[in-house]
């Protein structure tokens, strides 16, 4: 059984993203997914800090520190983009205009519950930023995770042990396994790696 | 004649007191107003709370009024970056108070401070940890938390050009909460990078009206 590399993942969720749709990446693997995109479609990209139209990191020397990222990082405007405050951002999040993000997790339930913003342990300093905003008001909300922890462990269970950011609100998980639906009568398997079958899936 | 603009940033922060709520600007390092930290660290007021959407990063800004000890409590989304040391190593020695709001809530709620709203139910947070022992609500099927309004005695942001009536612009996506922490204090202060002729400003394009604003300074 073959895995899908991370640039393989991204390239799948890509796929699955039309001509102008409005998209906000989440921090980490779902930041790949931005040099996937098919240059011949338009597709805008949203950042939370005020950004509509993202294009990709500028050319060394280049930066501008008043042109960032959700994380902080430098980039640039496409021709087209605009800007706007905090209210309206999270206006076009949690009002349910934004066609689709994809987020990072921890954990998804069968149910579609969502945990990626804390794990919960005592010593840890909790810090949720946009997690919660997208999670409740995406239109589809696509997940982009590893099947299995570093332990082997399922990310896909019943019923998630780290807290939640959100429940039932997952519409699709992208693995290294697997492009799974969330639905009401259950996950259903859509795409799969060669030399794998849906009973290799392991969900705890 | 109005003029909002006063001369230094020493002058712009003189009468904040100890004990007050201060909504700070910026996303990270974009829109933060450094000058004014700097003037309000040198000012001296301490227990303040402090609402922003980081915990500082680095040593300069924010950052820096948390190391002078100033600040009692955090009110922010996400305090905990690669380079939030100061704060990290304040709130593990116990010696700030940190409370964690979505930041659509956290915007929203400045937002509702400004625009004379009591209260707001919102979708953020619902069923989860940040919403524990608050009211809740299901409208037409969808479940909502019941959110109060932050309002704050100061508000320090950072803008690109004011005039002395002062109206702002911003630059790029250091707007973030600019506009909206102008509407929701007793007190706003911008430092803004120029200060033009007031005419010079398109009234199309002007992002915060002068009426949200109290003091200009440029730095």
């Amino acid at each position: 059984m073959t895995r899908w590399t991370r640039d393989q993942m991204a390239a799948r969720v890509a796929r699955d993203i039309p001509e102008g749709a409005y998209v906000n990446l989440g921090i980490g693997l779902p930041t790949l997914v931005a040099n996937h995109l098919p240059k011949d479609k338009e597709i805008l990209l949203h950042s939370e800090n005020g950004l509509l139209g993202m294009g990709p990191a500028p050319p060394p020397g280049q930066e501008d520190p008043d042109l960032t990222n959700a994380g902080k990082q430098p980039v640039t405007i496409v021709t087209g983009g605009s800007y706007f405050d905090h209210a309206d951002s999270f206006a076009m999040m949690r009002g349910g205009h934004l066609d689709i993000c994809v987020l990072g997790a921890f954990q998804v339930s069968v149910d579609g519950d969502l945990a990626n913003w804390h794990t919960g342990e005592p010593d840890t300093i909790p810090a949720v930023g946009g997690a919660m905003d997208l999670a409740v008001g995406a239109k589809n909300v696509y997940v982009m995770m590893e099947h299995l922890t570093k332990k082997g462990e399922p990310k896909i269970v019943k019923r998630c042990t780290y807290p939640l950011t959100a429940a039932r609100c997952v519409s699709r998980i992208y693995t290294d396994l697997a492009v799974i639906d969330v639905t009401p009568q259950g996950l259903v398997v859509i795409d799969i790696v060669d030399g794998a079958s849906v009973s290799d899936l392991r969900i705890s | 004649m109005v003029s909002k603009v006063v001369a230094s940033a020493a002058e712009a922060v003189a009468d904040i007191k100890d004990g007050a709520t201060i909504l700070v600007g910026g996303f990270g390092m974009a829109g933060m107003p450094a000058r004014l930290m700097d003037a309000l660290i040198e000012q001296g007021a301490r227990d303040l709370t402090i609402v922003s959407n980081n915990a500082g990063n680095g040593d300069t800004g924010l950052a820096a009024l948390l190391k002078a000890k100033r600040v009692k409590k955090i009110i922010c989304s996400f305090p905990r970056q690669a380079d939030s040391y100061v704060f990290d190593a304040l709130y593990r020695a116990g010696e700030i108070a940190l409370e964690v709001v979505p930041q659509g809530n956290l915007v929203e709620r400045m937002r509702a401070a400004g625009a004379g709203i009591g209260a707001f139910y919102t979708p953020t947070g619902h069923g989860t940890l940040l919403a524990e022992g608050k009211e809740s609500r299901t409208i037409d099927g969808r479940n909502y938390v019941l959110e109060y309004p932050i309002r704050a005695d100061v508000a320090i942001i950072k803008a690109f050009k004011a005039d002395r009536w002062g109206n702002l612009i911003y630059r790029k996506t250091a707007r973030n909460f600019g506009p909206v922490m102008a509407m929701a204090a007793s007190c706003t202060i911008a430092q803004v990078d120029e200060v033009v002729d007031l005419g010079a400003l398109d009234p199309e394009s002007v992002v915060t009206p002068g009426i949200f604003v109290h003091r200009v300074v440029k730095a």
